[in-house]
């Protein structure tokens, strides 16, 4: 068994801090779930996009009759059919990225490989693959450009009209240049990361249909439904006639946070009147979805002889690729967390986010905050060896406490815990082991990060959920959550037991539908647990609160002296016999005309942020961890086995342990993949493979066990002080494989991924260096 | 294309005797989701790799989207609805519910196929050997800990109850 650490508790919670199966997970060991894909209704068309092959050029003409005559084709659909061909979304709400907006269906120009340019319904798949072939493209091709720091070059192919510079950040804080100039020691680093893909095991995916009153309705696997009025703009529609519904999703890690399928099904079911459904082919995603957007990350770290950090510059561009998308969040994230859980007093981050041909980049479980670690923690051991101090004791030294202030100027008002995640990961390592051969060599290596959780708060972020009290005493929880598979339909479930006594089976959970569940805001940005938390704990609050006054009627009780618990509403230690049922108390509160519904609202703090001085409100809190691993370096192949690895997160409360281990374990994995092999490779514009095949996932027998620690500080903003959990555990997995690498080998690999190639190539020119 | 050119497979699933036409391209994947209603079998890939499209066949695990229907004709298969009767979870499935060893589900049907295959061969397997053997099915979610304990700990009690020592 994977060895777990979880700290004894001192509060007494029932239902929170256990660990239940919920109904979706039975669904799911069963085989019972229905996905997105899995759905079918009578009539059934196949809806496929075509693609651009090229990633830049003017389409002169494209001739879409052959394709038409086929028989079996129901619809083709071009960039003339579509009411409104524009998707404008600001993603900073306006706060300095160049507005440029996507079409729907490219018109005349195509701006990157893969990127939609026609729609085909059909009776089966095979017809829609067929008559795409059909579909004749001309293409006039454009210079494109295809490395950002090139697009930032005078005279460069423009994207877009409007420029290549998407958004520049700055968050600046004290006097950095003068700070470095009387620093003792300046480290500085250059670091690269790579283009990766979600690789979620179940491709984007939908069915839609016309519902009652005609509804264009969307069931598919997204994380947002509140797409919903976007894809009604596209349609010309009213909002009222187009509703999404989320399913759970097989994966999304935050590729199915901006729309996959939804604008391409609603125009063919908008078009044909009939089901369509949409399945994206893997080698079509891994070509033409979202991406994790590459860094370039330039450091300079100013110290004191003791280790003190003085000040820090960091320098930050990343690919956009094509379309905005999310990437001016993305870079602000980088921006504001490029230093780390660090007290930095003189600091000066820079971020840029720069249109490519490439495909776009957006959201991924990290969300840039994790490609600035694989360039702080760096840094941190770098100026240990220039100092000639421990990695560990640097980061003592400097590490952010409560209290303090951080680059955008705002103070963290909870528990910092990130040396004790530290000091615990690195004693779960326990000894190192012995190296298994000559040529072999040992080293160790850790990272500490920062992940924000909750959305940047200039957006005056809310959540609502209702829930209900049914007559039989069951309780119906409606949210507009949507689910990845981390529980956060069941977490939720787990604080209305938790406040009102119901046990969990008792409990109908209703999600994701953008006309029938009040809203929740999609989940991302490590968000739901802390948002949708807080407002299922609000509205089984305000539940029980008009509950109790009746119960203590019922039973000639005071109120305080009641407990909710087991089904019941009973005075607190008078064992099972003086109490009443719910269902009893439901029909109590019809009699009396007492409400027995309650929606509950959370809204997240306010603030604002000035771009111009670089100061301002960010985000409502963060996450703090740390990761350490023992690896084996092979110098003569630049295989690195990692031989140990444990990771610790504060959580600040744990709802479901068991759940939370989960997250860790499999952010670390991914952060793994990253770390040692997962790219995927453009040249040109081009992606070089589309095959899963040559992407290079972890398996079961790549890695070893994560040991979790889960540290809870009891200090956190969500319900019962809990931290959100979904992204952090993917930030620190690279910069703690560089580290130990670098401890084994003495040689550094700046560039993601670490493969054996790379290294063998740093490691002979340190030999030649040597030489 | 005309239906003249569907054959006619005749295949047993889940116990159950089953018959389709079928044109000789479509896979056994297609088959079993769109003309016979399998949901539980699920493309993940089209290559083979992933393994969450993985079903029984005559006892052995095989990734459907690489097999023809036509293939199996005649085959016995089992997809994971098989392993227990309707409503009721097989004690393997059990331990993946309580260790966790779902997140997303959607790789889960797969692995407990070929996790159920293995302890056929093997009742009693290391947890390497369980590493080994799972890597043909991929799992973005979990960072697999949990899967190995499930697998695991099913072993440990079938080991209990057939009166091992474990």
């Amino acid at each position: 068994m994977a060895e777990t650490e979880v700290p004894a508790r001192q509060e007494a919670y029932r239902v929170v801090g256990q660990s239940p199966s919920h109904h979706d997970f039975v669904d799911k060991v069963e085989g019972s779930l229905l996905y997105a894909a899995d759905w079918q209704l009578p009539g059934l068309l196949h809806g496929k996009v075509v693609r651009a092959e090229v990633p830049c050029a003017r389409i002169a003409g494209m001739e879409v009759s052959a394709a038409r005559a086929l028989p079996g084709v129901v619809a083709v659909l071009t960039a003339a059919d579509v009411p409104w061909n524009q998707v404008l979304e600001r993603p900073t709400g306006g706060l300095g990225e160049l507005a440029v907006a996507m079409p729907v269906l490219a018109a005349d120009r195509v701006r990157y490989q893969g990127e939609p340019i026609a729609l085909i319904a059909a009776v089966t798949a095979q017809i829609a693959e067929q008559a795409a072939e059909l579909i004749d493209v001309e293409y006039d091709d454009l210079p494109g450009v295809f490395d950002p720091e090139r697009a930032l070059e005078p005279g460069a192919p423009l994207v877009h009209d409007q420029g290549n510079l998407l958004v520049s950040w700055i968050i600046a804080r004290g006097d950095a240049a003068a700070a470095l100039a009387a620093a003792d020691v300046v480290v500085e680093g250059e670091y690269r990361t790579q283009r990766v893909e979600h690789a979620y095991l179940e491709p984007e995916a939908g069915v839609g249909w016309v519902d009652t009153s005609g509804v264009i309705t969307l069931r598919v696997s997204t994380q947002v439904i509140e797409h919903a009025p976007t894809i009604a703009t596209i349609l010309g529609l009213p909002q009222s006639k187009l509703r999404v519904i989320s399913t759970y999703m097989g994966g999304g890690f935050g590729g199915k946070e901006d729309m996959t399928v939804e604008p391409y099904l609603a125009l063919l079911v908008w078009r044909t009147r009939r089901p369509v459904r949409m399945v994206w082919e893997r080698q079509e995603s891994i070509m033409a979805s979202t991406k994790r957007h590459p860094f370039i990350l330039r450091y300079r770290t100013g110290v004191q002889r003791d280790g003190s950090i003085v000040a820090q510059e960091v320098d930050i561009v990343g690919d956009a690729g094509a379309y905005p998308y999310l990437s001016p969040r993305v870079l602000f994230a980088a921006c504001a967390t490029a230093s780390g859980p660090y007290r930095v007093p003189n600091v000066h981050h820079r971020a840029r986010a720069v249109f490519t041909n490439n495909a776009p980049t957006s959201a991924f479980r990290g969300f840039g905050a994790m490609q600035v670690t694989f360039g702080y923690e760096q840094q941190m051991d770098r100026v240990a060896d220039r100092l000639g101090l421990t990695p560990q004791a640097v980061r003592e030294r400097n590490f952010l406490d409560k209290g303090d202030t951080i680059p955008t100027g705002e103070r963290l008002d909870t528990a910092v815990a990130a040396g004790q995640c530290l000091r615990r990961a690195l004693a779960a390592l326990g000894e190192p082991a012995r190296p298994s051969g000559p040529g072999r060599r040992i080293g160790r290596g850790f990272a500490v990060n920062m992940q924000p959780y909750g959305r940047t708060v200039w957006f005056h972020d809310r959540a609502s959920c209702w829930i209900s009290l049914e007559a039989d005493g069951s309780l119906l929880l409606r949210s507009g959550i949507t689910d990845l598979g981390a529980g956060q339909a069941a977490s939720l479930a787990q604080i209305a037991s938790e406040v009102l006594g119901v046990p969990l089976g008792e409990i109908g959970v209703h999600i994701g539908d953008s006309q029938l569940t009040p809203p929740a805001g999609g989940t991302f940005a490590t968000r739901q647990l802390y948002m949708s938390g807080n407002a299922a704990l609000a509205a089984a609050r305000a539940l029980r609160a008009g509950l109790l006054p009746v119960a203590a009627e019922l039973l000639g009780a005071v109120p305080d002296d009641l407990v909710f618990e087991d089904g019941m509403v009973r005075e607190r230690d008078t064992g099972a016999g003086r109490g009443i049922r719910l269902a009893e108390l439901a029909a109590a509160c019809q009699q009396r005309s007492v409400p027995t519904a309650h929606l509950g609202t959370w809204y997240a703090g306010t603030g604002t942020f000035d771009p111009a001085t670089g100061q301002g409100a960010s985000f409502p809190d963060y996450t703090f961890g740390a990761h350490a691993a023992d690896v084996e370096v092979d110098t003569e192949t630049g295989q690195v086995r990692v031989l140990g690895y444990a990771a610790a997160h504060d959580v600040g409360r744990a709802i479901n342990p068991l759940r939370v281990e989960g997250q860790i374990q499999g952010g670390a994995y991914q952060g793994l993949g990253y770390a040692l092999g997962e790219e995927i490779v453009v040249d040109d514009g081009q992606v070089a493979s589309t095959l899963l095949a040559s992407y290079l996932l972890p398996n079961a027998a790549d890695l070893p066990d994560v040991r979790v620690i889960v540290v809870e500080s009891g200090e956190g903003k969500g319900p019962f002080g809990a931290r959100g959990i979904g992204e952090p555990p993917i930030g620190n997995p690279a910069a703690t494989i560089a580290n130990a690498v670098a401890a084994a080998t003495g040689v550094r690999v700046t560039q993601l991924p670490i493969t054996p190639e790379r290294l063998l190539a740093a490691l002979d020119a340190a030999a030649g260096d040597a030489r | 294309m005309s239906d003249q050119s569907k054959q006619r497979v005749t295949l047993t699933v889940n116990g159950e005797h089953r018959e389709a036409w079928v044109f000789p391209h479509e896979s056994l994947l297609d088959v079993l989701r769109d003309v016979l209603g399998h949901y539980e079998v699920r493309y993940g890939c089209g290559e083979g790799v992933c393994g969450t499209c993985t079903v029984l066949v005559d006892g052995e695990p095989v990734s459907g989207c690489l097999l023809l229907a036509v293939q199996a004709d005649g085959c016995s298969l089992v997809t994971v609805r098989g392993l227990a009767p309707a409503g009721d979870l097989h004690p393997l499935q059990a331990c993946f519910l309580r260790n966790g060893a779902a997140q997303c589900g959607f790789c889960t049907p797969g692995m407990l196929l070929t996790a159920w295959a293995l302890l056929q061969h093997d009742p009693r397997p290391s947890r390497e050997r369980i590493r080994r053997e799972l890597v043909g099915n991929l799992c973005r979610c979990t960072g697999y800990s949990k899967i190995l304990d499930a697998v695991e700990e099913h072993a440990a009690e079938a080991a209990e109850r057939a009166g091992g020592h474990g």
